[in-house]
């Protein structure tokens, strides 16, 4: 079963770039990745731009509405994911808190729907 | 023969009913279908037992009925190849397994149930429901009226929990050892939760309700026999049975709690006190590290151990405290140790530690902790300090029974 795990974090406890806690989450990361991607369970995954860059895309009544920022606003944001293949929820809780985020922020991990061929 | 009254038969069907669930997910590994199946053959069982009589063996006719109804069931079903797995489960559920070996799988298959229903990726209100319907043989009424939620409500909070176990796959297994003490505890939690709803009900309630207490303690044995020599497990059931003990003690004709200086210990019940002691020195036997239920159990042993209020040994209940502290480093916790400190060596003693709690988070809203620290500065003498936290806890009472007793206690000393 394929499971997405959604790295959310808190701008405030996230390591800034240039610093050596952020060189070693990256290096955390690195790794991480390299294993999933070896293993072949990464199915997907990437790191997202800052919350700044987010457009929010609605369409009314035909009519397409843009709007600057995330579609809601709170404070810990989405930075980026992973889709993994596990056997069940306890390996996939596994390599969640295995992502270094998790140490301050939070991962969601929800299972992909199965869409089969009918 | 006799017709068998109908109460007998809802006694042997509850307490049939979580063996044999467990066994029949095994073999279907769906805790909603095996639900469904048990549920005909119970139907048929209240249909076809008065009149015959209950079978020599109860659970192995609700399986084979169960087994006979499903698999026919599925012959019926034009989706017919959807519920192959199912169906081959079912083949194989051979009844004429050894009893012996069936009683092994029966175990097994439980063991898996319970750790299912209490993983932590499941809300602790749809475990406890969870874990009641499946092991306990609650029906979905029976639990909805014991937690005062409607019907469709606890339905609801059923159904949404076997769908999450289903669509986000938790896993129908005993944890592995590195996921022991995280999920033994979660199992734990889930059946003291159980237990403090029923001991925490008002008496009013308590009549239409099922008897959570009495659940939680037949739970906790069940996870005894499926986890024998785990301290924790015994530290949990003696902790159950030792407050229950104490229950018919705790509350006056008009429903008012009783403080534990003030109870009648003669209505304590005596085989509960002598049964929960004894474990309680079981485990301090077994020459483990304590846990927080083995402390609290000891705690509560002390207590029932006094025959009045002052033969109680606050010393020995202080330290208990205060080894409770490292497990769970919670305000409440040091509070307790206060209280119990203020009683082996003076109020004084007791105050100083309150001091420690001073300033710390929540505690200017903690009502226990202004009521207690009013009691302590009244037996130090220090009336006007002592009226003024009286006062506090008076405006965070909780409820009518607290209000009346911090009143008397502030009239006593103004």
């Amino acid at each position: 079963m394929q499971y997405m795990m959604m790295i959310y974090n808190a701008d405030d406890v996230t390591p800034a770039p240039g610093t050596k806690d952020y060189d070693a989450m990256m290096a955390e990361f690195g790794e991480f990745t390299e294993e999933v991607a070896s293993k072949g369970i990464m199915k997907g995954g990437t790191e997202l731009q800052d919350v700044a860059t987010a457009t929010t895309v609605r369409v009314r009544g035909g009519k397409t509405e843009t709007t600057d920022g995330p579609f809601a606003e709170t404070k810990e944001i989405l930075g980026g994911f992973y889709l993994l293949e596990c056997a069940d929820l306890d390996e996939a809780i596994a390599y969640a808190a295995r992502i270094p985020v998790a140490k301050f922020g939070s991962i969601e991990v929800r299972p992909i729907a199965p869409h089969e061929m009918e | 023969m006799e017709p068998e009254p109908k109460e007998a038969i809802e006694t042997v069907v509850r307490e049939e009913w979580g063996r044999a669930l467990a066994t029949l997910v095994g073999y279907v590994d769906d805790i909603d279908a095996a639900e469904d199946m048990l549920q005909e053959a119970v139907l048929a069982a209240l249909q076809h037992w008065p009149g015959r009589g209950v079978p020599r063996n109860p659970r192995a006719w609700l399986l084979q009925t169960a087994r006979r109804k499903a698999i026919d069931g599925f012959r019926r079903d034009a989706n017919f190849a959807a519920k192959a797995i199912e169906l081959r489960g079912l083949m194989e559920l051979d009844l004429s397994l050894e009893q012996n070996d069936l009683d092994q799988h029966i175990h097994d298959e439980r063991l898996r149930l319970i750790f299912t229903c209490c993983h932590p990726a499941l809300s602790e209100q749809a475990s406890v429901a969870l874990t009641l319907r499946t092991l306990g043989g609650l029906s979905t009424t029976e639990i909805a009226r014991a937690f005062l939620t409607p019907d469709a409500t606890m339905a609801q909070r059923l159904v949404r929990a076997k769908k999450k176990i289903k669509s986000a796959n938790i896993p129908y297994r005993v944890p592995p050892p590195e996921l022991w003490p995280e999920r033994l505890a979660a199992v734990l939690a889930v059946v003291y939760l159980i237990f403090n709803e029923g001991y925490s009900a008002s008496s009013g309630a308590e009549l239409m309700r099922v008897d959570l207490c009495q659940e939680a303690i037949r739970l906790g044995e069940i996870v005894m026999t499926l986890i024998p020599g785990e301290p924790e497990v015994q530290g949990l059931v003696a902790l159950m049975l030792l407050h229950d003990s104490r229950r018919d003690g705790r509350v006056d004709s008009d429903g008012n709690l009783i403080t534990l200086e003030d109870q009648d210990r003669t209505r304590w019940n005596t085989s509960k006190i002598k049964r929960g002691q004894r474990m309680v020195g079981a485990t301090s036997n077994l020459g483990r590290p304590g846990g927080p239920y083995q402390i609290q159990a000891a705690i509560s042993a002390t207590h029932t151990g006094a025959r009045t209020w002052s033969d109680t040994d606050w010393e020995k209940i202080a330290d208990l405290y205060d080894d409770l502290y490292r497990f769970e480093p919670t305000p409440v916790v040091k509070l307790n140790w206060a209280i119990a400190r203020s009683f082996a060596g003076g109020p004084e003693d007791g105050l100083r530690v309150l001091e420690e709690l001073e300033g710390s988070n929540g505690m200017g809203d903690y009502q226990p902790y202004h009521a207690a620290k009013a009691d302590l500065l009244r037996r130090a003498g220090r009336a006007s300090e002592s009226m003024e936290s009286y006062t506090r806890a008076l405006s965070l009472a909780r409820n009518a029974s607290e209000r009346r007793f911090l009143e008397k206690r502030l009239a006593e000393l103004g």
